[in-house]
């Protein structure tokens, strides 16, 4: 049973990567997934500083309020809204995954369309309910 | 030999947990952390976006609403375990070096304990500490 010992390395292809295929929705809602998670990670931060601030003292809190209120800062809390939201329904598609169902092409495809339609409208639909209640 | 005439079972590689000795855990935690961070960011969402249009003495005042401040404690707790644990996945499939490997996995773990003391520091000082 020495069998390994006796043939020469096989060189077999690596497995295939990114590069190789041709981007299809289901695999760019994956990589967008993994893309949400790494800037709600590194996100924190507004939301480490802002809590802090608003603790700690009252002019850096006001500076750090008010730019989050200013037009750069809402588009930057309309991206971590929608990458939040994005996130979100991209677990909830793993967590119908994770029962064993879903994975015929046309569900998959179906779950990647709601993913960015779900993620989309809901991040409009808060921030409507933001700007028509303030 | 092939698998189906092999009187090896998979439990021997269940009772040993595997290569990294933590069998599922990292996967339930993970699967844990999404589920209660989402029901707190849902119900988070509505709170922290009501403070947008308000002036930050108003701001404040709601983040020191024992009720919000609740939810924000678990949701920091949540919401930094399991975004510790997706960077440690993305650190594993791109940093191969063995160094920068553990180095960058370090980090991480320090990223996730500042931002989390930062926050929990913050909230409880909002409520308790005027």
């Amino acid at each position: 049973m020495s069998m390994a010992h006796s043939k020469p390395p096989l060189h077999r292809p690596l497995s295939p990567h990114l590069q190789i295929y041709r981007p299809a929705l289901t695999m760019i809602m994956s990589i967008v997934h993994r893309i949400t998670g790494a800037a709600l990670y590194f996100g924190t931060v507004i939301l480490a500083v802002w809590l802090m601030t608003a603790a700690t003292s009252a002019s850096s809190f006001a500076l750090v309020h008010g730019f989050l209120g200013s037009w750069l800062g809402q588009l930057i809390l309309v991206g971590y809204s929608w990458a939040l939201l994005h996130h979100m329904f991209g677990g909830i598609r793993h967590f119908v995954w994770d029962t064993g169902r879903g994975f015929g092409a046309h569900e998959r495809h179906l779950f990647a369309v709601l993913t960015l339609v779900g993620s989309v409208l809901s991040t409009g639909l808060i921030w409507v309910v933001v700007y028509s209640v303030r | 030999m092939s698998d189906a005439t092999s009187m090896k079972t998979p439990m021997k590689r269940v009772r040993g947990l595997g290569s990294a000795k933590t069998g599922t855990d990292h996967f339930w935690t993970q699967r844990l952390t999404a589920a209660a961070t989402m029901l707190l960011a849902l119900a988070l969402v509505v709170v922290l976006a009501s403070t947008v249009g308000k002036d930050a003495v108003a701001a404040r005042a709601v983040l020191a609403q024992p009720l919000v401040a609740v939810l924000l404690l678990l949701f920091i707790v949540s919401g930094v375990a399991h975004m510790r644990i997706g960077m440690q996945v993305i650190i594993e499939d791109y940093v191969h070096e063995e160094g920068a490997k553990v180095i960058a996995l370090g980090l991480n773990t320090f990223f996730s304990a500042i931002i989390a003391v930062v926050c929990l520091f913050a909230v409880l000082k909002l409520s308790f500490g005027g």
